[in-house]
């Protein structure tokens, strides 16, 4: 692999790592092939790449929530805090403080905002009193969703239910996170605003965050480390400062090049292959 | 007036007893998004065998104890042989599946406890309150305002369970979406199998009652297909829905019967509440009390 950016941090405690792992879906669909990763603790580590790349997958081979789709981890391991996770059932996964938060938000329509948040909380059996105070710290960094708790859930703000997912996955008391493209379909200030929360929780609840998303800036000049997906394989990765200003990525994930700004669909896909793969 | 009015409360509570068998319906449905074809046969199953408990000598509360014990067995056994394998498959593999598992449902409550017609006893009398009578002249019998005050309980009891209990909340929200629930660590497999456990309470109770009415008999799994109109009715997510649908398919039917039955040659109670489902769904097809389909545009 010949990437251009060699980032390799003091070496933090490993605390998530992927190791080489191979997805088939339906016995034949080969999804990632071969993807290693790491997440050190307490850091925001940025998955990139292109629809289809593998980002999803990738973190779902993570939560175990491949079962339901089908997929099948054929290849390679998932280590989580040095003992291998990737035979658990994603329940006892989420005891263990690794959980998902889906692409698409996924809230339960026709439950109530606060009922939403308290279902997060169903691993832990939590007291009355513990689950009130659980509840006081998700408003207190989703202020937003405390005026919001006895509406139904379908019928709040896309960023609401975006915020709704992940205050339910905080109520579980994750180490980790596993954000999948928490900016979907959402307005760019909307988008600050939960990526503001997400370095917010990182600093101050010490949670560790795994997130896929699209967004490349944005996630970029969030995130501490970045990786770059493509076609089922990591084709580069670093520091994420460094990814942001690599001219490759400018060029190819954020339409900037020598040139001015440059639409996606110029840059040939053969050209970003020959480049990278070669 | 008067004869009026008698009918009215007689067709509410027998509506009562269709409620008991439409939630069941509920139940299964709103957790796991099976319509389970199988809970009529499940009545059945559950009044023949605490009949057939008894018959070996168990008394009232030792066969009611081990009659629910043999709907948990079957529920739990659902899930595991019949469900399990065909997670994330179409609904309409599901809804086949328990179309399957309904004549294997009958058949082995048969097969255990034989085929004949058995009476059931449960020490409420089915004849008319004497007082009730002499005030307002209107015949109500013990037996149905009985049905009536166990429905009262059970639905209290089972909202309280959907609303407030970690493990309702978790029902609801897997009835709303399995992958999310599965995300947030909820075992779906545990879930699906206490809910299959409390339909099989519900069917037990309707069995009882439907059974100590009519005797416990084959046909009790007929009977049971009232249900659906209830269902259409109230709304398939209700459980407050299946209660007020089984008192409005109830009364209507009687009501239908007595006043509009002479002019057609009788006998349309048999008929009517599928008549008035079918021309619901037309004006609201999610029921009265069924949840809106939420649809983010």
């Amino acid at each position: 692999m010949n990437t251009t950016t060699q980032a390799t941090p003091a070496a933090p405690e490993n605390y998530l790592s992927i190791n080489n792992i191979e997805v088939i879906y339906d016995h034949v669909i080969l999804v990632l092939k071969g993807v290693s990763l790491t997440v050190p603790k307490g850091k925001i580590v940025a998955l990139l790449g292109a629809n289809g790349a593998g980002k999803s997958t990738t973190l779902k081979a993570i939560s175990n929530l491949l079962h339901a789709e089908r997929g099948d981890v054929t290849k390679g391991s998932v280590e989580f805090k040095g003992t291998r996770v990737d035979q658990l059932t994603p329940n006892e996964l989420v005891k263990r403080g690794v959980i998902q938060v889906m692409e698409g938000r996924h809230c339960f329509a026709h439950l109530s905002i606060e009922e939403n948040l308290l279902t997060g909380a169903y691993t832990r059996g939590n007291s009355r009193a513990e689950l009130k105070q659980n509840l006081e710290m998700v408003y207190h960094y989703f202020p937003r969703l405390k005026t919001r708790r006895t509406s139904q859930a379908g019928y709040t703000s896309g960023g609401e239910q975006q915020m709704c997912a992940i205050g339910r996955a905080l109520m579980a008391k994750p180490e980790m996170i596993l954000l999948d493209e928490p900016s979907m379909g959402l307005a760019p200030q909307i988008v600050e605003e939960i990526f503001e929360i997400v370095k917010d929780l990182n600093s101050r609840e010490n949670v560790s965050f795994l997130l896929a998303e699209q967004n490349t800036m944005v996630a970029l000049r969030y995130a501490d480390l970045g990786y770059i997906l493509e076609n089922g394989r990591v084709v580069m990765e670093g520091d994420a400062k460094e990814l942001a200003s690599n001219e490759d990525v400018k060029e190819f994930y954020l339409g900037l090049s020598s040139a001015g700004r440059k639409s996606f669909k110029d840059v040939k896909h053969y050209r970003r292959r020959k480049r990278w793969l070669s | 007036m008067q004869f009026f009015f008698e009918v009215l409360i007689g067709g509410l509570l027998s509506g009562v007893m269709y409620s008991f068998v439409a939630l069941g319906f509920v139940m299964i449905y709103k957790a796991s998004g099976v319509f389970n074809f199988a809970q009529g046969a499940m009545v059945f199953f559950a009044a023949l065998t605490f009949v057939g408990f008894q018959e070996m000598g168990a008394p009232f509360w030792l066969a009611l104890i081990l009659a629910f014990g043999a709907m948990v067995l079957l529920g739990i056994a659902t899930e595991r042989i019949v469900l399990r394998p065909l997670v994330n498959q179409p609904h309409i593999t599901l809804f086949m599946a328990t179309i399957g598992l309904t004549f294997f449902v009958e058949g082995l409550a048969q097969g255990i406890w034989g085929s004949t017609v058995r009476g059931l006893d449960l020490g409420i009398q089915d004849e008319p309150i004497e007082w009730i009578m002499d005030k307002a002249g209107i015949l109500v019998s013990s037996f149905d305002l009985f049905a009536a005050g166990v429905a009262a309980a059970l639905v209290t009891l089972l909202a309280l369970f959907f609303q407030y209990t970690r493990v309702g909340r978790a029902l609801r929200a897997v009835a709303d979406d399995h992958q999310a629930a599965l995300s947030i660590g909820i075992p779906l497999q545990n879930i699906w199998r206490i809910v299959w456990a409390v339909a099989g309470f519900v069917a037990l109770v309707a069995g009882l009652l439907w059974g100590a009415r009519n005797g416990v008999q084959f046909a009790l799994t007929f009977t049971a297909l009232k249900a659906l109109p209830v269902l259409i009715l109230g709304g398939f997510t209700s459980v407050p829905g299946a209660i007020v649908g089984g008192l409005i398919i109830g009364s209507t039917e009687k009501l239908a019967e007595v006043y509009l039955g002479g002019y057609v040659g009788g006998g349309i109670d048999s008929w009517f509440p599928y008549v008035m489902a079918l021309a619901f769904l037309l004006i609201r097809p999610e029921g009265l009390f069924g949840e809106k389909h939420i649809d983010r545009v």
